[in-house]
């Protein structure tokens, strides 16, 4: 199918573009990297009456950062982090998840601001950010606000953004030494979305867990932050097998969504094993 | 505020402008409005990989971007593709590993066959299969298609 009409702005600044999602008359989508709304669009499953393409606001695509936090630019590509030095420096897990979303020619055009205000539960970055503490920026007309990552994701394609806002910003903190990682997730063919997966943080510079997160992501509505794992991993040694199993035996307690192709017996199997490598990789 | 838009496109050298509806993807543009044909229309949600071309270098999926995004950029299609250097060598190549069938797919896969032999991807199996993952190919069972690309990288590229 094709998209219904439509009118379009491609505004050049971030206030122009403000003013055009502040229209309370109509309804007007922004439009990032366009690879999950222009399906939407074609599928006609969103048909706004305005869309404002954000990719000529330069001051959304930079990447800074100072000695506390990396500041990443709504409009920053997945191509563009995939190559920003300043990122494989400070964030590696970024880097190494790169790879497992979708496929070039989507990374090529898809932007982390468009990935986070989706909010697709089975993709990676909205867990990502979750796992990492990042702080969500959001712009109005009127001002700017922040959003911790676990409270902007509030269910399935739905987060705190308001219709007249727009992320702007992504900010996620740095330590002295980057945070150990474990990530792993489990699709049907490389780059598709996952059917479960998990991610594990650690600070880096301990031979035990510490400050640790324990994020899943594609078997629930929105990114799941198990605490109750997180507080049994805290001060165990990571390559302790016995504690491992144990994490993951608190996995047992918990419902998680089915969807059409698995039940929710099957996602908590997936999450387990998700969760068992995404451990196991700890040590690596 | 308009549905309709003018736009300037670079497509295999020859510059185009035109004026068209904001709506419509650039595929369809390149297709109905230009006749570059070569480029195909597969599923149009950007899981296929069919539409796959090259605008200013990099791979995108010509069915998840509108033709007004595509002002001012230039756009190679398979139409457009060399018959030397490394476009030329994966086209050799193809033919003869029998890397295609019906070719609904071998524009798009000789798309992101080149962004993996220009970005220096080397001679493995396994990179080449996940380089190419997001193009389906339902004749080939991809075997002959990952021997073609392979060939070419073990090569140096060309």
């Amino acid at each position: 199918m094709k998209a219904a009409s439509f009118l379009y702005e491609l505004p050049e600044d971030l206030n122009t573009a403000l003013q055009l999602l502040n229209s309370s008359d109509i309804d007007v989508l922004p439009l990032a990297g366009g690879q999950s709304l222009m399906p939407m669009m074609n599928f006609r499953v969103s048909q706004p009456d305005l869309l404002v393409d954000l990719n000529k606001i330069d001051s959304l695509k930079k990447i800074d950062s100072d000695s506390n936090s990396i500041k990443i630019g709504s409009m920053v590509k997945y191509s563009d982090m995939e190559k920003s030095d300043l990122i494989k420096e400070k964030i590696p897990l970024i880097n190494n998840v790169i790879p497992f979303v979708a496929h070039s020619a989507i990374r090529n055009r898809g932007t982390i601001g468009g990935s986070i205000a989706l909010a697709d539960p089975a993709a990676e970055f909205p867990s990502l950010l979750v796992s990492l503490d990042a702080t969500i920026e959001l712009m109005n007309i009127k001002g700017t606000r922040e959003v911790k990552s676990e409270d902007f994701f509030t269910g399935i394609f739905e987060t705190d953004r308001k219709t007249n806002e727009l992320v702007t910003s992504i900010n996620i903190p740095i330590n002295k030494s980057p945070k150990k990682f474990g990530f792993y997730e489990i699709t049907r063919r490389h780059g598709d979305y996952a059917m479960a997966g998990a991610f594990v943080t650690t600070d880096g510079d301990k031979k035990e867990f510490s400050n640790s997160r324990v994020v899943l992501f594609a078997v629930s509505t929105k990114p799941l932050r198990i605490i109750d794992i997180e507080v049994f991993l805290n001060g165990n040694l990571l390559n302790d097998v016995s504690v491992q199993e144990n994490a993951i035996d608190i996995i047992n307690g918990y419902e998680f969504e089915g969807d059409l192709h698995n039940d929710t017996e099957a996602k908590k199997t997936y999450a387990k094993v998700s969760l068992k490598r995404a451990l196991g990789e700890l040590n690596g | 505020m308009a549905d309709t838009r003018t736009i300037t496109v670079n497509v295999n050298g020859e510059v185009h402008t035109n004026t068209i509806n904001v709506r419509k993807n650039l595929i369809d543009y390149l297709r109905d409005d230009l006749g570059f044909t070569g480029s195909h229309v597969g599923c149009e949600h950007g899981v296929c990989g069919a539409c796959t071309l090259d605008i200013n270098g990099e791979t995108v999926r010509s069915c998840l971007m509108l033709a007004v995004q595509a002002d001012g950029t230039a756009i190679t299609t398979i139409e457009g593709l060399a018959d030397n250097g490394v476009a030329g060598d994966l086209k050799k190549s193809f033919a003869e590993k029998n890397a295609l069938q019906c070719g609904y797919c071998t524009p798009g896969m000789l798309a992101s066959a080149i962004e993996y032999i220009n970005a220096g991807g080397n001679a493995d199996k396994d990179k080449i299969r996940r380089h190419i993952s997001g193009n389906y190919c339902r004749c080939t069972g991809y075997q002959a298609i990952v021997e073609a690309i392979y060939s070419v990288a073990e090569n140096g590229g060309n």
